[in-house]
């Protein structure tokens, strides 16, 4: 909570000069895009992983609300300067948790997560193939 | 009066449920018969009088009493009338008894039609439907009571939450609860059979038709539901996996894998316990959804009520009725034979497959629903959403609709595989070339959505397989049902996999007069104006769109603004204009003003996607809906049961 807001402080504190140069709202980026379509598309793809912290369950990539508004910007401008994705994404992380991106991380806290349906999968095959093999052994002892 | 009378209706209906449990019980026990004649009618009349009662709170809502809390918190007496009959539903009580009547009018149908079970099994299955019924009025009448009256009525009422108030949204919940609940038949078949220990074809066929019935509508509510986000959200997307459609999803997986493993008992008497399972699973699945959704565990629009008491009552309920169907299950699953065999390469095999993966695909939407909510109790907070789905799901979902080429061209029980092979090459080849024209036309593709169109397009070409060489007026009415609804599928994959391929969007802050160019679309800003609506207020914008070969059309998307009542804040709304055309759609938003230096708004930012082939999706969703209707009509012998009916009425009278 004390990180977004001290965030929150910081892009209006760095967007207020930009603002009154280019008579723009305090987000530049956040309803506009880049002008070069790779980064827009590299930048959209990633918005896209990211929640949106104060929606219910929305992504910043369509979200109304001012925050997810200043976290594309953040994101845009990030992507403009030439950082990559996965870079951004970590200093996201760092700062929100892991709870920011919808794209959980392997760990020990989500290694159920991940393995759990191949889990599944597994033991369902298991269960149900052996009753085929089983069927193809009777076929053979069958008179 | 009317809402003691509601009241009084829906004590009468627990009682007539209680009636029902305990004769049902005594006649199992005991054998008596004239017991077991008291069931058919006591469900009867529980449904009819729990509809009474819902009847009444709709007429309370028509009448804006705001003497009654749940009237006074959750309508208007200015609201379109469409929205005040639906506001009846737009909130936990409300949703409650509208949950329970469709439990009582799903018991009474079963009491009236059913004439295919055996009956003591009936009477179980009537039993355990009012028991299921019993809960939920407990649950109403002790903790929900929909007809509180306040001590004293307010001048007006507080207003139902703006991003409901759609036509749209107005049957999204009872389609979808028809569909949640309609399960509750297949829950009530399973236990009632399980009692009397009689599973076989007999039983799976009288199940049938409750499930397709229910997957009917779960499978439009899903749809709709889906193209409110679209065109509500003003985002364009279609699905989000949010916690609230994974919950509707989950049933919706359960009864596609229970509808094709029923198919198996029903022509093979094979599958018998994993039928039943998957019975008392897709129920299961139903109620978790109404816990988590309406426990507060989530806020969402969804959520109306935020009180653990009803959470933990919810949860006991769950508990009893979950636990106590898989003890008997576990109790008499020794008794249930797993029934004929058959091979690998069989239509059984492919559909053992199909349960296999649609059940995977279920545990794993359950496991990321509630991984973020258990997480987050252990003090770790993590979020679950599209990446980890399409990673996990997607892969999945696509070597389902592989299997889904395959099974409908195998024999029952054992197969050579030559119908299938020699049907093969033309799907193949659909598949490989739209492959190589998406590699060499398609620009820059992601792997999920090439694949996706490839798999589509095998599908759609293989799902018509099936009705190749045959007489086609001859075709029995499920034949033509499954290949609709397969052929549904690969057009709602289609669509899925070329709209997040392909679409192009535009963000600007545009001021009148400027154009816009979208894909191939040249978008004219004409200008906004100011409008009225019943009970909002919002910025027309005026967009001109015209195509490559000289077409001109209009868009008009609105931003309301909708007064906060009661001293509440107003809350904004975007209606996104849409522009359908063969190939997708171009949708349209109106943003924020953007004020100028003289603090006018000179600007306006605009939103504009082309989405090509985005309404296949639903298409593919009607198409799937249409083709289990089409399966339902010959599988239920409507008819057939109609006249039958007719015929024992007539000989009543005459006797």
């Amino acid at each position: 909570m004390r990180g977004w807001t001290i965030l929150l402080a910081s892009l209006v504190l760095a967007a207020a000069p930009a603002a009154a140069q280019d008579r723009l709202p305090p987000a530049p980026y956040a309803y506009q895009q880049l002008p070069d379509p790779a980064q827009e598309e590299k930048a959209k793809a990633l918005m896209e992983t990211l929640r949106c912290l104060v929606c219910q369950g929305q992504s910043i990539a369509d979200s109304d609300a001012p925050l997810a508004g200043d976290m594309r910007h953040e994101v845009r401008t990030k992507i403009a300067a030439g950082e990559s994705p996965e870079a951004i994404r970590k200093w996201l992380v760092a700062r929100y948790g892991n709870w920011v991106s919808y794209d959980p991380p392997f760990d020990a806290a989500t290694a159920l997560l991940w393995l759990g349906p191949l889990a599944f999968l597994l033991l369902g095959g298991w269960l149900a193939f052996g009753r085929f093999r089983r069927d193809a052994g009777d076929a053979e002892n069958a008179p | 009066m009317i809402a003691e009378l509601g009241l009084a209706l829906l004590w009468m209906a627990a009682a007539l449920a209680c009636l029902s449990l305990v004769a049902g019980s005594l006649y199992l026990r005991n054998g008596k018969s004239d017991l077991a004649a008291l069931v058919r009618p006591a469900s009867v009349a529980q449904g009819v009088l729990t509809a009474a009662a819902f009847a009444m709170l709709i007429a309370l809502f028509v009448r804006s009493d705001m003497s009654v809390e749940l009237v006074a918190r959750n309508s208007h007496s200015l609201k379109p009338m469409l929205f005040k009959v639906a506001g009846a539903w737009g909130n936990h009580e409300g949703s409650m008894l509208l949950w329970l009547t469709i439990l009582g009018l799903s018991g009474a149908l079963v009491a009236i039609f059913e004439k295919r079970l055996r009956e003591d099994t009936l009477v179980a299955t009537l039993a355990a439907q009012a028991a299921l019924s019993l809960g939920f009025f407990a649950f109403l009448l002790f903790s929900s009571n929909p007809f509180k009256r306040l001590p004293i009525a307010p001048p007006d009422g507080q207003g139902l939450n703006p991003l409901l108030q759609d036509p749209g949204l107005a049957f999204h919940p009872p389609t979808l609860y028809v569909g949640y609940v309609g399960l509750s038949v297949a829950f009530s078949f399973a236990v009632g059979a399980l009692i009397t220990r009689e599973i076989g074809p007999a039983f799976a066929r009288a199940m049938r038709p409750w499930v397709l019935g229910s997957w009917i509508f779960l499978t439009l509510g899903i749809t709709a539901g889906s193209y409110w986000a679209y065109y509500e959200l003003g985002w364009g997307g279609w699905w989000f996996w949010d916690p609230v459609e994974n919950v509707s999803l989950i049933p919706w997986l359960a009864g596609a894998a229970l509808l094709h493993s029923v198919s198996v008992t029903a022509t093979r008497n094979a599958l018998r316990a994993w039928t039943v399972m998957l019975a008392v699973v897709a129920f299961s699945m139903s109620m978790v959804g109404t816990f988590i959704v309406r426990s507060g565990l989530l806020t969402s629009v969804h959520s109306f009520a935020v009180d653990p008491e009803r959470g933990t009552f919810l949860l006991a309920l769950m508990a009893i009725y979950i636990g106590g169907a898989l003890t008997l299950f576990a109790l008499r699953a020794s008794s249930v034979a797993e029934g004929k065999k058959f091979a690998l390469l069989s239509r059984e095999g492919s559909l053992v497959i199909n349960n296999l993966l649609l059940t995977t695909i279920l545990a794993l939407v359950l496991l990321g629903t509630l991984y973020p909510i258990v997480a987050e109790a252990m003090g770790e907070k993590i979020s679950v959403g599209p990446p980890y789905y399409n990673k996990v799901a997607g892969p999945l979902a696509l070597i389902l609709c592989l299997v889904m080429v395959a099974g409908p061209l195998l024999a029952w029980r054992k197969d050579d595989g030559r119908k299938l092979w020699s049907r093969l090459p033309a799907a193949i080849l659909a598949g490989s070339a739209v492959l190589f024209g998406l590699i060499l036309f398609g620009g820059k593709v992601g792997v999920l959505p090439l694949l996706g169109m490839t798999v589509a397009g095998i599908v759609a070409v293989a799902s018509l397989a099936p009705l190749w060489g045959r007489n086609l007026r001859r075709t029995p009415l499920p034949t033509w049902g499954m290949v609709i609804a397969h052929f549904g599928v690969a057009v709602a994959l289609a669509g899925m996999a070329a709209e997040s391929a392909f679409i192009k969007e535009r963000l600007v802050a545009a001021a009148p007069g400027e154009t816009v160019t979208v894909d191939d679309f040249t978008v004219k800003f004409v200008g906004v104006r100011p409008i009225a609506g019943p009970n909002y207020t919002a910025v027309e914008g005026t967009l001109i769109a015209t195509t490559p070969s000289g077409h001109s059309f209009t868009l008009r998307p609105e931003a309301r603004t909708f007064p906060g009542l009661m001293g509440g804040a107003p809350t904004e709304t975007n209606e996104a204009a849409l522009l359908t055309r063969p190939g997708g759609q171009l949708y349209a938003v109106l943003g924020q003003p953007v004020t100028g230096a003289d603090g006018r708004a000179a600007r306006y930012q605009l939103r504009l996607w082309w989405k090509p082939l985005v309404w296949w999706i639903w298409l593919g969703g009607a198409l799937i809906a249409i083709g289990a209707a089409l399966s339902l009509l010959g599988r239920a012998q409507l008819l057939t049961l109609w006249r039958s009916h007719r015929a024992r009425k007539a000989e009543g009278r005459y006797a």
